[in-house]
């Protein structure tokens, strides 16, 4: 498994989120919930210019397994979303903390972040459910 | 507790992904679930089945009450070896589990069954026998493994001395052999040539390693349900089930009617559904659009009602996803399906999605 990147931050429901240099946030879910899901065959992505409520569905992940829902991690507005997802939805497989982000928005709050579980809180979270 | 088979061990340290699967504790995949679908279609994949189960069945009254007992008439495996796919009924019809049976000799049958199913197979086949001059042996003792795909046969031919290979080489389609200490039968759930290979629990570990080293590589349930699903083939449980009737499961051809005097249990269910008509039929659908369709989505088919898929995927040969439907007879051709609360339109295909590794016409 891979490490889990110490400047993410976390949803109990294996959302990422990182704080990018622009001030922005980009959204992905967690090495976790792809090695759960396995190989990923679709992905949904909100439309750009679309606000989001902290908690609201707003993408789907679907394996050859299962589909799964995203959620917001915060409340924003939707800046851009990962193009290359829809050819290359395995690039999520590959590099989920990274390549496979999902997509990136504006915070209404952006010390939302700072309230969501950090990498040592998650990776706790994932050592509980093992048992 | 779950159950392991032999080769659990050896499964930890490829690093499979394990599973709970009906109680055995079995590889979902190795890594990949989608590269060891391509790799089987491609190459050769190998699967360890060891959770089914051989029943060997030996004595002068075997034919007679295999030809009572089973749906598919053992009558017609004339040669030694051959083998025949067939559902085993109770007597309302419905289906008590499919299974393969391979014709050894005129007083000695062997039964592989699901793992699913083996303690209810075995108190069946033993209560409809009591009385019967037979013996029952659960080979528990043995492993099991399949050999899926394209080079499945050269890759097995160069483990082989010559007078073995001999033997396999001129194996027909549905024909087994017992070849030293393996029993080799050119069988499969993929669609793909290939072999399902038993043989003792102690050496199957020391094969499935030979077997790698020639080029098969691990596949896990993953794969098989994905493989099986594009060849048409359908799974107990999900598919048929005491519930339903061959002729409800699209196995109709697997139910042998003739000669009209066998009377094999579930016969006279059988044909008075089939004098009333069917009420329901298992039809494959294919999604031409993005979505993936999945087990127990309902089916709309306007004016004839809802049907219910009982098996679906994305199925990586041809990049959508396909699946079979229960739905009322008398449908229409197209159908809808609820997608998460996204009605699509599905197209009726009648399986294999896939034919000798490649998309069937029309996909």
């Amino acid at each position: 498994m891979t490490e889990i990147p110490a400047d993410l931050r976390f949803l109990k429901t294996h959302e990422w989120v990182r704080r990018t240099d622009d001030g922005n946030f980009r959204v992905g879910i967690s090495d976790h919930a792809q090695a759960q899901l396995g190989d990923l065959v679709y992905v949904e992505l909100p439309e750009t210019g679309r606000e989001l409520a902290a908690g609201a569905a707003c993408a789907v992940v679907e394996s050859v397994k299962a589909a799964s829902d995203v959620y917001a991690p915060i409340s924003g507005r939707v800046l851009a979303v990962n193009e290359q997802l829809r050819d290359k939805p395995e690039t999520i497989n590959e590099d989920a903390f990274g390549e496979g982000w999902l997509f990136s928005l504006s915070a209404n709050d952006p010390s939302a972040f700072d309230q969501l579980l950090d990498a040592a809180s998650y990776a706790q979270l994932l050592a509980e459910q093992d048992h | 507790m779950l159950r392991t088979t032999p080769l659990n061990a050896l499964h930890r340290s490829l690093g499979a992904r394990m599973v709970d699967f009906g109680g055995w504790d079995m590889p979902l995949h190795y890594g990949s679930q989608m590269e060891e679908h391509h790799q089987v279609r491609r190459e050769a994949g190998l699967f360890d089945v060891s959770h089914m189960l051989a029943v060997d069945l030996q004595g002068p009254a075997v034919r007679d009450f295999l030809r009572h007992l089973l749906a598919n008439d053992v009558a017609k495996l004339k040669a030694p070896g051959k083998a025949l796919y067939s559902c085993m009924l109770n007597h309302a019809g419905g289906v008590l589990d499919d299974l393969i049976v391979y014709h050894l000799s005129p007083t000695d049958y062997r039964l592989v069954v699901n793992a699913g199913t083996r303690e209810k197979d075995l108190a069946w086949i033993r209560s409809q026998s009591a009385g019967l001059d037979l013996q029952i042996r659960e080979r528990s003792d043995l492993a099991m493994v399949a050999l899926q795909g394209p080079k499945a046969r050269e890759i097995l031919f160069g483990l082989l001395g010559e007078t073995e290979r001999e033997v396999v080489e001129a194996l027909t389609r549905f024909q087994a052999a017992q070849v030293g200490e393996r029993f080799v039968a050119r069988t499969g759930y993929t669609g793909e040539d290939g072999f399902e290979i038993l043989l003792p629990a102690a050496s199957a570990e020391a094969f499935w390693q030979q077997l790698m080293a020639a080029g098969a590589r691990p596949a896990g349930l993953g794969a098989r349900d994905t493989l099986r699903l594009e060849a048409g083939m359908n799974l107990y449980g999900q598919d048929m089930d005491e519930s339903t009737t061959p002729l409800e499961s699209a196995l109709g051809w697997t139910v042998a009617f003739d000669p009209p005097e066998r009377d094999f249990i579930g016969r006279s269910a059988l044909e008075t559904q089939r004098a009333e008509g069917i009420p329901r039929l298992l039809v494959g659908l294919v999604l031409d659009e993005r979505g993936v369709l999945r087990h127990d989505q309902r089916v709309l088919c306007g004016d004839s009602g809802e049907g219910v898929i009982t098996s679906g995927s994305f199925a990586p040969t041809l990049g959508k996803s396909v699946a079979f439907a229960r739905v009322p007879a008398g449908h229409a051709d197209v159908l809808r399906v609820d997608l998460r609360g996204r009605e699509v339109a599905v197209r009726l295909f009648r399986p294999p999605f896939v034919r000798n590794g490649q998309p069937a016409d029309g996909l």
